[in-house]
């Protein structure tokens, strides 16, 4: 008998908003959060726009904890801050308290900036703080000090699939005993000219320069790349008999995991969604669950021509056509744009909520059905999901072929 | 550049809040950085850099671990820039 684990905590900072409330606000209202980047580095970029935060974390954190710390730690922090206080920032045994904070490229700006310095300034005046800033490992390792978590502090890497990897990882934690409590999630902060070209050379990135709020079109027929954005997803998981003994408030549960990968190409998804097909087929089987009792998805959706198309066969393949042609989907980042470490945490957060609350978010900007894709996507309004406890999907993927697919269980 | 006592202690205090958020009134001569002060080590880096380039004098990384209490940088710095 598996453990089972509960969600008792949200937080995000998001290009959409501050927090979860207001993210999901937006996420409901089909609000773009892309904007055209008006920094001098940027006009000289193919792409020049980008989902910033909608709240610089520099606004809400102390000066001197923010100045210590690189911006996808920054985010990390704001968003922990706010799922442990949701979580009615509970007394715990430190020793039995774990963080798992994913990032896909971790402090690429602390490590830029820094450069800079050693460059312009010369060794002696790089900053003290840049290792701790810059080490992927350096938003998992703030929250858990801003927090007290001695069970362990864990930064799995996955590129884009690493926020859900990170919830995977706590959820395998807390079933192994190695902790009862577990505040998980992904960060990210890689809007700085060398990530933006980079991933335009790889053609990843979309350059509707002229429609920033257009620019992420996932499943339209004339998507052209994602978008990057930054921010952070973070959920306080714990056993549900902890939660019960302290009598906190359960949102849903982390009912299973799944992750694979592709042995395929280091950038190119499988283009049958094989690896992504059995990740979620893993996933179904750790949750004890049968593929026609999925009623929501939460897709990776990322808006590049072929990602779409692969998720959706994968999709399909489990789910059998005609289901798969019946359950609502959401693509999420259509609104968010893509928090590639960030992502899947935060699209767990949708997942939870779109069950917690039976409805789900509408994918904005898609004017014309791709015909590859044969998914029920919801678009225009926000869809009500039907009554009583429900199953969700939410697929993540990431370059080096990663995939990992959740299932989330709401609980009302 | 000479500099008074004062001035480095003043403009010393400045830089410790700058770095570490302790109010600059708290930066008074007997402060040990790391027990009263709570300075720790990589913030300490920060500070030395920071006071070399305000009072134009070189800290030597040896040096740094002699200079215990504000008023022993405060002298040093003095000293330096004499």
């Amino acid at each position: 008998m598996k453990t089972t684990v509960v969600v008792t905590g949200l937080g995000a900072t998001t290009p959409v908003g501050g927090d979860v409330s207001s993210t999901w606000k937006a996420m409901l209202a089909g609000e773009s959060g892309t904007v055209l980047l008006e920094d001098e580095w940027a006009q000289q970029l193919p792409t020049r726009i980008a989902a910033r935060a909608a709240v610089d974390p520099r606004e809400v954190l102390d000066r001197i904890e923010a100045k210590k710390l690189d911006r996808s730690g920054q985010f990390a922090l704001v968003a922990a801050r706010e799922a442990w206080a949701h979580a009615g920032a509970p007394e715990v045994d430190p020793d039995r308290f774990a963080v798992v904070v994913a990032t896909g490229i971790g402090g690429v700006t602390t490590l830029l900036d820094q450069y800079d310095v050693l460059r312009e300034k010369g060794p002696r005046r790089v900053s003290p703080f840049t290792v701790p800033m810059l080490m992927p490992n350096g938003p998992a390792a703030a929250v858990g000090l801003a927090l007290g978590a001695r069970a362990g502090v864990h930064a799995p890497v996955s590129a884009c699939a690493s926020g859900a990897e990170g919830i995977a990882y706590g959820l395998d934690m807390i079933r192994s005993g190695r902790a009862d409590i577990v505040v998980a999630g992904g960060t990210e902060a890689a809007i700085h000219a060398l990530p933006m070209a980079a991933f335009d050379v790889m053609m990843a990135l979309s350059r509707r320069n002229d429609d920033p709020p257009g620019a992420s079109r996932p499943y339209d027929t004339t998507r052209d790349g994602f978008v990057m954005a930054e921010g952070a997803g973070i959920i306080v998981m714990e056993s549900a008999e902890h939660a019960a003994a302290r009598g906190a408030y359960v949102y849903a549960e982390i009912a299973g995991a799944g992750m694979t990968s592709d042995a395929h190409h280091i950038a190119q998804p499988d283009p049958h969604g094989a690896g992504a097909a059995r990740a979620i087929r893993l996933a179904l089987t750790d949750a004890g669950i049968e593929p026609e009792q999925i009623a929501h998805i939460n897709a990776h959706a990322t808006s590049t021509p072929q990602g779409d198309v692969a998720e959706s066969l994968a999709i399909r393949s489990v789910l059998g056509d005609t289901y798969a042609a019946q359950v609502p989907v959401s693509a999420t980042k259509s609104v968010t744009g893509h928090l590639l470490g960030g992502a899947g945490a935060v699209e767990t957060i949708a997942a939870i909520l779109a069950l917690d609350t039976h409805t789900a978010p509408p994918t904005i900007n898609l004017d014309e059905m791709d015909e590859a894709i044969e998914l029920n996507v919801v678009t225009g309004e926000p869809l009500g999901l039907p009554p009583g406890s429900l199953y969700a999907l939410n697929n993540s993927f990431g370059f080096g072929g990663h995939n990992v697919a959740l299932v989330v269980r709401g609980v009302r | 550049m000479a500099h008074s006592e004062q001035d480095v202690l003043a403009g010393l205090a400045e830089i410790v809040n700058e770095e570490s958020g302790i109010p600059a009134s708290d930066v008074t001569l007997e402060k040990s950085f790391t027990d009263d002060l709570d300075v720790d080590s990589l913030t300490m880096v920060s500070i030395v850099v920071a006071a070399e380039e305000k009072f134009g004098v070189k800290i030597p990384d040896d040096e740094v671990k002699n200079l215990k209490t504000v008023g022993d940088a405060v002298h040093f710095i003095v000293a330096q820039a004499a």
